[in-house]
């Protein structure tokens, strides 16, 4: 196909619609929810991008990939050079593609979207992931020579993945310690097979085992090693262990058989495959009705994730409304498709159990809307005497996650804001020379794209501080 | 990989595996634990470090087989292997400076008491043990205790020393030698035995627990335990707490979560499980 469309034919086309399983189906399996533009419908929708001459959509890539380059190759029909473009901005498209939310990122600033709908960046970046990943041998890795210098990444989720993926191509020796037994992070443990398989997860990261990047797992540094001798075995540290500490309610029965938190209970299905127990052997509570407490992302992958493990009922409890409500648009539709309830406006009080200590309710109170709190959302409050009881026999807490202190409590000189997340500087950089971190460890909870961000620009500041550091002879 | 060196049988049902795990050896102190994973789908299972040895890279591991996924680990022949360890995991063991340490081992958890009772006796305490079982061949690690202090043994059957509970020679010990600190480990009523009876005498009693875990570094915070007032992890906060502020019933019953499922993982998908209690034959 040429770009020989004219800008008014471009804006005659329609946005293509991603094929999807059918939403009665698929509540009941983990297969992919999105099946992927087939070669035409991709062509179509890349005919649509108008190459604007100032591209606003690269600046709200939080990893700048160059869209409308990539997008242009595809109309010319060298998706090869469209793979190559978009892997030497992006370490990670195929998981990007699936995942970030693009309506208030890239395509939200899509000038194609001031009149009708913006270009389905998102869906066009995962066509050309997938065809990369299908076609790896036809696909050329530049790789900067040897610089001699070795640099650890600690944690091998997006961020991570992202900084060794940058670091190796520019040439430096890199080692990944992840603490579980597979490479990932939140891409294996946290997010669903239904929306991002882990097939693609494990082709990502062969590729980047292909370039170089080692992978060592079952090493928990803040264990196994300490952040000192790391910083004595390498030339740098890029610390992007997440954050992985569960936070719970706080109220009473929180602690009863069929309460788990979301990271647990996501953690037993992705990561475990509790889904297909007995085949594997780590269990999972399935429950008849499952009550999902939060309103984000997590909330969705839990409750989603219920649905399909068989629940009668799956429903979310969440403090404010539907408009407040953090999850990407697409998850809040696609859960609504699947027969998800949600209990808007209600919190949490009490989990209540029978006489076996096992789960049997939810006590709450119904909330009204206050005046705008510091996210400048409006601040739920409790109505008082507005109590109801929601049945249900599991309970998944998915209200967030704070930094996990294993590491960081082992090395007191590292600087930390008060809430326990690493202090960086703009490069990056810990209050400990060569140490820099990224991703959730130091935002707090985010998404994968601004972790890998974080991976991005941490390898870039990584680079320009070796390259200024003398060469010395490193013990291992 | 981790290449199984040694296995042997302690008691019907407890198995010691001797295997490779360097880094870990090296590092690891007394009290704390490793996750292991056999491979392919099988669970990570939160073992004690019963004891390590440096020079020959190399960590002891006492499994009781219980469920599915230990039954397949004590299955394991020397040369054999488990795939995934990681570790050494949790806080070591809080010890004292000088004084008596009783150690009280109830089954498996005396090889979790083992390594406790040896740190204390190389530094120079003075260590009893009263270790226990159901009967004679439930008594594990007498002998490497004996080289430690005086053991006290009991039985319920009193087929072997005592016949009795731990905690009636735990109580006439402390009513005639005392104690400064007490260590136990074992069967949650066991520990919950033992703390109840410390408790009025107001002496340390440290309990070392194992609730149903997943990633044993803090993320999934299925291993919560009430301490005091307080919701703990005993994966990074653990595995040992005051045995005095541990609410026991309130593990004993989370323990109890997957009791279904281990049935129904009994009996294997391909027709009767093959997989049993006892050794087979050494090759």
């Amino acid at each position: 196909m040429s770009s020989s469309l004219s800008p008014r034919e471009r804006m005659k086309l329609d946005r293509q619609k991603m094929p999807e399983q059918d939403p009665a189906a698929r509540a009941r399996n983990f297969a992919e929810v999105n099946l992927g533009f087939p070669e035409q419908m991709a062509l179509i929708e890349a005919e649509r991008c108008l190459q604007c001459k100032d591209p606003r959509c690269i600046k709200g890539c939080p990893v700048n990939v160059k869209i409308p380059r990539f997008i242009e190759l595809m109309t010319e029909g060298n998706i090869a050079a469209a793979a190559q473009s978009l892997l030497g901005d992006n370490s990670l498209p195929g998981v990007t593609g699936r995942v970030c939310p693009q309506e208030t990122q890239c395509e939200i600033e899509c000038i194609r979207g001031n009149k009708g709908m913006p270009v389905g960046i998102g869906y066009l970046e995962r066509y050309v992931a997938d065809w990369a990943r299908n076609h790896r041998d036809q696909l050329a890795t530049t790789k900067a020579p040897p610089t001699g210098r070795r640099v650890v990444v600690v944690g091998s989720g997006p961020s991570g993945l992202t900084a060794a993926g940058e670091l190796v191509r520019l040439g430096h020796d890199v080692t990944i310690y992840e603490a579980l037994h597979k490479p990932g992070g939140v891409l294996v443990y946290g997010i669903p097979e239904f929306r991002l398989p882990k097939k693609i997860v494990e082709q990502e990261v062969e590729r980047l085992q292909a370039d170089g990047v080692k992978i060592e797992c079952n090493v928990v540094v803040g264990r196994t090693y300490a952040l000192q001798e790391l910083r004595e075995q390498f030339d740098a540290v890029f610390i992007a262990n997440g954050a992985g500490l569960p936070v719970f309610m706080n109220v009473p029965g929180e602690n009863l058989k069929g309460v788990y938190s979301a990271n647990e209970y996501l953690t037993r299905v992705n990561l475990m495959a509790a889904y297909e127990f007995p085949r594997a052997d780590t269990p999972v509570l399935v429950g008849r009705r499952v009550a999902v407490v939060g309103g984000g992302n997590v909330a969705m992958d839990a409750v989603r994730t219920a649905r399909r493990l068989g629940a009668e009922q799956a429903l979310i409890i969440y403090r404010r409304t539907k408009a407040e409500m953090p999850a990407r648009v697409e998850e809040i539709h696609h859960a609504e498709e699947e027969g998800i309830h949600f209990e808007f406006l209600t919190a949490p009080v009490e989990v209540l159990g029978n006489e076996k200590r096992w789960v049997r309710g939810l006590k709450c109170v119904r909330m009204k809307l206050g005046e705008p709190d510091a996210s400048g959302r409006a601040r739920p409050e409790p109505i008082p005497g507005a109590e109801l009881i929601v049945d249900c026999d599991v309970v998944v807490v998915a209200i967030g996650t704070r930094a996990n202190p294993l590491l960081t409590s082992t090395c007191p000189d590292l600087k930390l804001n008060p809430h326990g997340n690493i202090v960086v500087d703009e490069q990056g950089m810990t209050s400990l020379p060569g140490v820099f971190a990224g991703g959730d460890i130091v935002r707090g909870a985010a998404t994968v794209i601004l972790a890998m961000g974080d991976g991005k620009r941490a390898a870039r500041a990584i680079d320009a501080w070796l390259a200024a550091k003398p060469h010395a002879t490193t013990s291992a | 990989m981790h290449r199984v060196v040694q296995r042997r049988q302690l008691s019907p049902n407890v198995t010691l595996l001797e295997v490779e795990a360097a880094r870990i050896a090296q590092i690891r102190r007394p009290g704390q634990f490793v996750i292991v994973r056999l491979g392919g789908n099988a669970e990570r299972i939160p073992l004690t470090i019963a004891d390590a040895n440096p020079a020959e890279g190399t960590i002891t591991l006492v499994i009781q087989a219980v469920g599915k996924s230990t039954r397949e680990l004590v299955a394991l022949q020397p040369g054999q292997a488990i795939q995934d360890i990681a570790g050494p995991l949790g806080h070591p063991t809080e010890q004292i400076d000088s004084g008596h340490a009783v150690c009280v081992g109830g089954g498996v958890g005396t090889a979790v008491v083992h390594p406790i009772a040896q740190g204390l006796h190389h530094k120079g305490l003075k260590v009893t043990s009263i270790i226990g079982g159901r009967s004679r061949e439930w008594v594990i690690f007498e002998q490497e205790l004996r080289a430690l202090g005086d053991v006290l043994v009991c039985t319920d059957d009193g087929s072997y020393g005592r016949k009795g509970f731990v905690t009636d020679a735990l109580k006439d010990l402390l009513s005639t030698a005392g104690a400064d600190i007490v260590y136990a480990v074992g069967p949650v009523p066991m520990m919950r035995a033992v703390a109840t009876l410390t408790r009025p005498l107001k002496v340390r009693t440290i309990v070392s627990l194992n609730p149903v875990m997943v990633d044993g570094t803090g993320m999934c915070g299925g291993c919560r335990v009430s301490v005091g007032a307080e919701t703990r992890f005993a994966c990074v906060d653990g595995p040992e707490f005051d045995g005095h502020l541990v609410d026991f019933d309130e593990l004993m019953d989370r323990l109890g979560t997957y009791r279904e499922f281990e049935q129904r993982a009994a009996q294997c998908p391909d027709g009767p499980c093959r997989i049993g209690l006892t050794a087979p034959a050494a090759t």
